[in-house]
């Protein structure tokens, strides 16, 4: 198992991380109606917070070296800052902590295993520490069992099914197309 | 100075069945200028990596040797140096400076060296503009001498260039042109592929044509090779110089009107213009870069809505306010990069895609799909993932999606874009079967042959102002 | 729509001119401790200093206005949250709306919340508005010790961004040709975005695929040490910047805890 990094591994993380940037960015001008209702609800917010959370499962699920993960979720979190550059830097951070999530996860697992029970580990642990930066860093004057714990718990479940299953369901999705060629991740598909 | 060998070379890319070259024997001398040929699956591309060095272990099997100077490709990477034929994904800095820099620090070339070969490399290409311009602010003809001069700043012995042009306007492509004879020196092996032949003659001396399947069928001069091989290699797509394309004239004079548009503006992009297509009629839209002609033909396909002016397809009003569908059903649009408009993962999903949502009965549906798998030589790709077609074949296939609705208006952006001469000649003749049959034909267009061979009315936009 | 990415601010002014790491750096260690306290106080007195500090970054006050606006509704959001879910309801009541009671204690938890979003976010607005990116991986490079090839990957990666917000357009367009659209329907545009995401996601790994190989063709995998042909240099003054941060974050939370007004978020 060779972990130095290739150019098409870092260019492909960096890659993912840039598109789902733009995804955001679409998002916001899509659905900034519901946007302005999620703001008056936040929990229901957390419903999608998976998708915020996708690149880093994705691209561990694709490049299958250490640091994937936590790399990919952090170019993403300071693209969303110099795009959006609403929230400022401390995004950052909070990538480096949601990435971290779903890099342990893999490590767990001795980076060997890559399929649907580790993208829902990584899906799982990555929505944890997301749940956790927000419990403590944004949620503390808010009631424990009202909205807290409610907060966490849809948290991790978003992340477990979007980000986990999402990011297994969307790497079958892409091999066929051939952009995966050069990954172990897409020589399943049969020969053309 | 490089010289290259090759000795019973073979190459098979990993997950496909086929070997993309086999048996080639070559020796190409110091200094040479090489033009290499064939149709398209031949195995140019694959045999310019593999010059390079870019084909690693891992992606595929091969057999046979290639050497550089007697060093292995991989050994010899610094000797070598490629050009590829997107300018977009060669660049990799914001400004144009740094960005011929990024080989230099690459290979560790001493910092203070760095920017006085940065600055000869530009003036050996003609760029014209300060180290600071933007990248992103230049055109496709000065983005490609861009790359070019990143690559000469790195002084390689040996300059493969794959299909420099095939991205570029005619403007772009006359650009870099003139940039590889400017460059030159009688100290650098060059290697071309190029499909527009006869412009890239004046730059070789030598011609190789790489056969399908394997084996090299002919080396020599241009003259040689094309009095001995011409029609062959005309009759498999290569644009060999010299031959004159069929032109079809209208049978009968053009019906009614279809779309019209009257002083339509886009903000920024389009000015005023005026202009109708007609049934049985085929209109080319040209004009230079920027001057807004896919804009136009966006407005045209009822895709955009205009800043100012009307759009009239009559009956029903303004083509962008219907719904997606009903649009299907009157106007048909082909986008440039056809990868654009795929949205199933299988060729014959797509084809079934548009008559569906039209609410056809499975039988219809079914018929339609394979009469336009037939029509368009796309029946063995029937199961295929429309992103693992090659570039003739995506364009085919996002021609009949279009056609599967029936629409009596037909909107093609840079339809010829890139083609070889069988494709280019088969679409030529699909489209005025059509136009004959009573659609209308829209073409934005860089391509004068194109306007030549089927152009009934011609409608030039002006400069960008 | 388009994507800013380019520094909107004054490049000559005095802090802007700092080492891009510096800068972030400092933003970073500015706005982090903010987060641990929920008082009013704290955020208060970093905004005022944010804000005056502004024009030395060279960055003025509408600019800076037009990046934040959508904070605002953000700290509304907040506000609603607080009188729906508020933890800590105790001080004189002053309203109550329906089974929610308004507290000066809700009021004044929600007043530290808000003014908490935008002091923590400013800074990294601040910095981002006035760095260059090709600047900031040069200074992550070359003074932060970052490994070279991921720092420049990203670079290049992110050079992408415009070519892919243009795509997004067309993909769109394209749907709409291919006899695809949504009208009102929320699960229909629901799809029709995975649809679109996806093309782009494809779009994006086939630049991405032929990009890594231009750039091995150039070299960037030759494995030597890269020299640098933009000189990135860390001062005096830059480590002043970073520690004045520092300083200030500190001072802020002293003053907190002095005051009694100290309010944690564990």
């Amino acid at each position: 198992m060779n972990y130095r990094w290739r150019t098409i591994d870092i260019i492909i993380a960096s890659v993912i991380a840039v598109a789902f940037g733009i995804i955001f960015w679409a998002w916001n001008f899509v659905w900034s109606a519901t946007e302005a209702a999620f703001t008056f609800f936040p929990p229901a917010q957390t419903l999608l917070y998976g998708v915020w959370l996708l690149p880093a499962v994705l691209a561990g699920l694709i490049i299958r070296k250490p640091g994937a993960a936590l790399y990919t979720e952090t170019v993403a979190a300071v693209i969303s800052a110099l795009l959006g550059a609403k929230w400022g830097a401390t995004v950052i951070p909070q990538g480096l902590v949601q990435g971290l999530g779903a890099e342990l996860a893999f490590a767990m697992l001795f980076y060997r295993s890559w399929k649907l029970p580790a993208a829902l580990l990584a899906g799982l642990l990555t929505g944890l520490s997301a749940a956790l930066f927000d419990f403590f860093a944004w949620n503390s004057s808010y009631d424990l069992w009202d909205y807290r714990i409610p907060y966490a718990l849809l948290t991790i479940v978003s992340s477990t099914i979007v980000a986990g299953v999402g990011s297994w369901a969307l790497t079958r999705a892409l091999a066929p197309t051939g952009v995966l060629d050069r990954f172990a991740a897409g020589r399943d598909r049969a020969l053309v | 100075m490089a010289e290259v060998t090759l000795r019973g070379f073979g190459w098979r890319h990993a997950g496909r069945r086929a070997w993309a070259v086999r048996g080639v024997d070559l020796r190409i001398a110091h200094g040479e200028r090489v033009l290499l040929l064939g149709p398209s699956g031949a195995g140019k591309s694959t045999l310019l990596a593999a010059l390079a060095g870019l084909l690693p272990e891992d992606s595929g099997e091969s057999e046979g040797s290639v050497e550089i100077d007697g060093l292995e490709p991989s050994k010899a990477r610094e000797r070598v140096g490629i050009v590829f034929q997107d300018p977009q994904t060669q660049l990799v800095m914001a400004r144009s400076g740094d960005d011929v820099a990024f080989g230099l620090e690459n290979r560790s070339v001493p910092a203070e060296e760095i920017w006085p070969r940065v600055i000869e490399a530009l003036e050996r290409v003609g760029f014209p503009y300060p180290l600071d311009r933007p990248t992103a602010a230049l055109s496709g003809g000065e983005q490609q001498r861009l790359a070019l001069a990143g690559i000469l700043a790195l002084r390689p012995g040996l300059l493969l260039l794959d299909e420099p042009t095939a991205n570029l306007d005619p403007a772009g492509g006359a650009l870099i042109r003139t940039a590889i004879a400017r460059s030159h020196d009688a100290d650098t092996t060059l290697v071309l592929v190029e499909h527009r032949v006869a412009e890239a003659l004046p730059l070789v001396d030598r011609v190789i044509v790489l056969e399908p399947g394997g084996g090299v069928r002919a080396d020599g001069t241009p003259s040689a090779v094309f009095a001995d091989l011409g029609d062959r290699l005309a009759e498999q797509g290569v644009w060999v110089p010299g031959r004159p394309l069929p032109t079809h004239r209208a049978v009968s004079p053009p019906a009614d009107s279809l779309v019209r548009a009257e002083a339509v503006t886009v903000r920024q992009r389009l000015p005023a213009v005026s202009v109708s297509a007609r049934a049985g009629e085929a209109l080319a839209v040209t004009g230079p870069n920027g001057a807004g002609k896919s804009t136009l033909a966006l407005l045209l396909g009822g895709l955009l809505a205009p800043t100012s002016g009307r759009i009239d397809a009559a009956p029903g009003g303004a083509p962008h306010r219907w719904r997606a569908a009903a649009l299907t059903q009157r106007i048909g649009s082909v986008f440039q990069a056809p990868e654009h408009q795929f949205v199933t993962s299988r060729v014959a999903d797509e084809l079934a895609l548009g008559p569906r949502r039209l609410g056809r009965s499975a039988a219809s549906v079914s018929a339609t799909v394979d009469e336009l798998l037939e029509r368009l030589r796309l029946t063995r790709l029937a199961g295929a993932n429309p992103y693992t077609l090659s570039g003739g074949e995506a364009r085919r296939l996002s021609v009949a999606t279009a056609l599967a609705t029936a629409p009596r208006l037909l909107v093609l952006d840079e339809p010829t874009f890139g083609q070889d001469r069988r494709t280019w000649i088969e679409l030529v003749e699909l489209l005025a079967r059509l136009r004959d049959d009573g659609h209308g034909i829209i073409a934005v267009t860089h391509d004068d042959d194109f306007v030549t061979a089927l152009a009934d009315t011609t409608f030039a936009l002006g400069p960008a102002s | 729509m388009t994507l800013a990415l380019e520094p909107v601010a004054d490049p000559a002014a005095p802090l802007a001119r700092r080492n891009p790491v510096a800068k972030l750096g400092a933003a970073l260690l500015f706005s982090l401790p903010l987060v641990a306290t929920l008082d009013p106080l704290t955020p208060a007195l970093a905004l005022t200093v944010e804000l005056a500090l502004l024009p030395l970054f060279g960055v003025r006050y509408r600019v800076l206005a037009r990046r934040v606006w959508p904070l605002a509704l953000a700290a509304a959001g907040i506000l609603v949250t607080m009188v729906l879910f508020a933890a800590d309801r105790t001080g004189p009541l002053l309203v109550t709306l329906g089974p929610f009671a308004i507290t000066t204690g809700v009021l004044v938890n929600a007043l530290g919340l808000m003014l908490r979003v935008f002091a923590v976010a400013l800074p990294g607005v601040i910095v981002f508005a006035t760095t260059d990116p090709t600047d900031l991986a040069d200074a992550l490079v070359q003074n932060a010790k970052a490994p070279a090839r991921f720092a420049l990957g990203a670079l290049a990666a992110f050079r992408l961004i415009p070519l892919l917000g243009e795509e997004w357009q067309m993909l769109t367009l394209a749907r709409r040709a291919r006899g695809i659209d949504a009208g009102r329907n929320p699960l229909a545009r629901l799809a029709l975005f995975g649809s679109t995401a996806f093309a782009l996601l494809v779009g994006a790994l086939r630049r991405g695929g032929r990009l890594a190989l231009a750039m091995d063709a150039r070299g960037f995998d030759s494995g030597l040490p890269r020299t640098h042909a933009r000189r990135q240099t860390f001062g005096r003054a830059d480590t002043a910047l970073l520690v004045g941060a520092g300083l200030l974050a500190t001072a802020f939370l002293a003053t907190s805890v002095l005051t009694g007004l100290f309010h944690p978020i564990i």
